[in-house]
């Protein structure tokens, strides 16, 4: 039984008289894509730093790649990758050069030096775009660059602060696709992310509400634990008309618009898609047509999150 | 709710006109003929990745950039012209926006209240609706630096809202916002369009087409699509499937390597793929091996927008 690559303790911070991570423990296997999901200000952000050795613990420990954070927090920056939600890059030079730059910044040089930067675009797919000037890329290949750039010193462990935001969908495929190859190889990945369909590629989840860790368990687990009620997707014409009527069918839980439809949380079973059909017909709805659907992690994390205002939660 | 479709009261043009909008920045060209029209009362989204055009589109409608071709329309006017009634009549809620960080969020809204010069008993009668359905009335004397992401969001909007313009233009409100919070911001977005203000919003979340009256996919300075959300979805060309059984990571890398496959995406435990139209049997036949099955699915506006990107490339 190897180490976990990251275990944490009972791990808290405090400001002032304000608690922003509260008594978290949790731990993630070699390999694994960890993903760690919360409202903005759970304290997702606030956990990283002291996981990546940035900020000192108020109380609890954590050990990432078999480092104590509060006690070696220097080891622990050597032997992690860390790409931020505003990483910095020199745009008026190549992709090489930044590459070349940042390798040098972890005391790599010479042969040595030229060998790991190509490794690095060989890892984030960018070997065609080596001689390229970052500043004419688009956003989703300067987020590689960034990673390319958290890879150089071989870490064990990556932490990727909302890789993704803004990125075209081309471009998050292919990030992704990175990542995964990554884990594949047996590097540890810790991501976070507002997009929960790519949250799916995670084999587990931890969910952080007020500071708290108060969910962790694979995808399919935390759907079914939070979401035990089925889901019911409606798409028609006119579905205003009947929403009144189909909160008030038995074994309705919740109602609520989904996009150009309706999602109904119902009990399992009841009422069936027909029962739904017919409710809405006679609303006057048109075009109805009801299926079941998987609960998603949205429908989760808003289970989790959602309740009881948890979600307004300052950093 | 409003109805997209009904046609403006007779003689009234569309609130929101941008007419082959070019903008260029050195070598790059942010704007590249980007068209669209929006009628009173409609919340119009401008939906693509960062990059697109998207703010440079936004700030052409609120006169903040001057445009290397096409012109804007704002309530009949050019933007640029500005005038005082003009101004009052405009609401903008810019990707960045200032706040006064030491300043709590009631003293925020009161200041803007000032600068708006709402009378007394209007700010405050405004504030307290704002406060409630943006759900920071427990925060008020907090100050903005301490506020979250998504409530500093909340708290921008409301402060764009107070002086009620009879259009608003909000760049990306919702990114880097959580899910929960990203709901709440729509619901009060539809709030304000249902008592008949026109919303111009962009976004990179693809999901969030949905939730529009209608739409423009941008990418490149141009409109990808455009059109009523249900529509452009019911228009789509090619195909979507739930992939059902066999081994997700044996089954994605299959799936990359066939042509006529334009895009695999995580769907819960499956992967769905966005197929070329036809490409059904050869995709079936490369998957049988792995145990794997196609399932016909829905398309979302993710797999119309990697589709249309495909066909413009």
């Amino acid at each position: 039984m190897t180490a976990p690559a990251i275990q944490a303790v009972g791990l808290s911070r405090r400001f002032g008289a304000f608690t922003a991570v509260d008594r978290v423990s949790f731990e993630v296997e070699r390999g694994e894509i960890f993903g760690y999901l919360g409202a903005n200000g759970a304290g997702k952000s606030t956990t990283i730093r002291m996981l990546t050795g940035l900020l000192a613990p108020s109380d609890g420990e954590a050990r990432v790649a078999g480092r104590d954070v509060g006690r070696d927090p220097d080891a622990v920056k050597a032997a992690i990758g860390y790409m931020s939600q505003k990483f910095s890059l020199y745009l008026d030079l190549p992709v090489r050069e930044n590459l070349r730059f940042f390798g040098g910044a972890y005391g790599l040089s010479g042969r040595d030096l030229a060998a790991r930067v190509d490794e690095a675009l060989e890892r984030a797919d960018l070997r065609d775009l080596a001689d390229a000037t970052t500043g004419g890329l688009p956003g989703g290949v300067r987020q590689r660059l960034a990673l390319a750039s958290a890879l150089l010193h071989r870490p064990a462990v990556v932490f990727l602060d909302e890789p993704t935001a803004g990125v075209d969908p081309v471009a998050r495929r292919t990030f992704w696709r990175i990542i995964r190859e990554l884990s594949r190889g047996g590097t540890t990945v810790f991501v976070t992310t507002h997009y929960l369909d790519e949250a799916e590629y995670c084999r587990r989840i931890g969910l952080m509400a007020d500071g708290r860790l108060v969910a962790l368990d694979t995808p399919a687990a935390l759907k079914r634990a939070w979401v035990p009620e089925t889901i019911l997707a409606v798409r028609g014409r006119d579905l205003a008309r009947g929403q009144a009527a189909l909160a008030a069918l038995p074994g309705v839980k919740a109602v609520a618009p989904f996009g150009a439809g309706l999602h109904l949380r119902v009990e399992p079973g009841r009422p069936s898609p027909e029962d739904v059909t017919a409710a809405l017909a006679a609303a006057g709805a048109a075009d109805v047509s009801v299926a079941v659907a998987e609960p998603s992690l949205e429908d989760v994390f808003l289970a989790v999150v959602g309740r009881g205002g948890a979600a307004e939660v300052s950093p | 709710m409003a109805s997209p479709s009904e046609p403006s009261a007779p003689g009234a043009g569309p609130a929101v006109e941008a007419r082959e909008l070019v903008r260029r920045f050195g070598p790059v060209t942010a704007l590249d003929g980007l068209s669209f029209a929006v009628g009173k009362g409609e919340l119009f989204g401008l939906v693509g990745p960062d990059g697109a055009g998207k703010t440079t589109a936004i700030r052409a409608l609120a006169g903040l950039v001057e445009l290397d071709g096409g012109e804007a329309r704002v309530l009949g006017r050019d933007p640029a012209a500005g005038g005082g009634a003009f101004r009052e009549s405009l609401g903008l809620m810019p990707q960045q926006y200032s706040l006064y960080r030491d300043l709590t969020v009631e003293e925020n809204l009161r200041f803007f209240s000032r600068l708006y010069v709402l009378p007394r008993a209007v700010y405050r009668e405004r504030a307290a609706r704002l406060l409630a359905i943006t759900r920071l009335e427990r925060f008020t004397a907090r100050r903005a630096e301490a506020l979250s992401g998504g409530m500093y969001k909340k708290l921008a909007l409301a402060c764009a809202l107070l002086h009620e313009p009879e259009v608003l233009l909000l760049d990306e409100p919702t990114n880097g916002v959580d899910p929960v919070s990203r709901r709440e911001l729509w619901e009060l977005l539809h709030a304000f369009v249902h008592g008949g203000m026109t919303v111009v919003i962009s976004t990179p979340y693809m999901d969030e087409a949905e939730r529009c009256h209608r739409v423009a996919l941008v990418h490149h300075g141009r409109a990808l699509a455009a059109g009523a959300p249900r529509a452009l979805i019911d228009g789509f060309e090619d195909e979507v499937f739930d992939v059902e059984g066999g081994d997700r990571d044996a089954v994605d890398a299959r799936l990359a390597g066939l042509p006529v496959v334009i895009a695999a995406s995580p769907a819960g435990a499956r992967l769905k793929a966005v197929v070329a139209r036809g490409g059904r049997p050869e995709v079936e036949r490369a998957l049988g091996p792995l145990g794997a099955r196609l399932e016909p699915a829905t398309p979302d506006f993710e797999d119309l927008f990697l589709a249309r990107i495909r066909e413009a490339a």
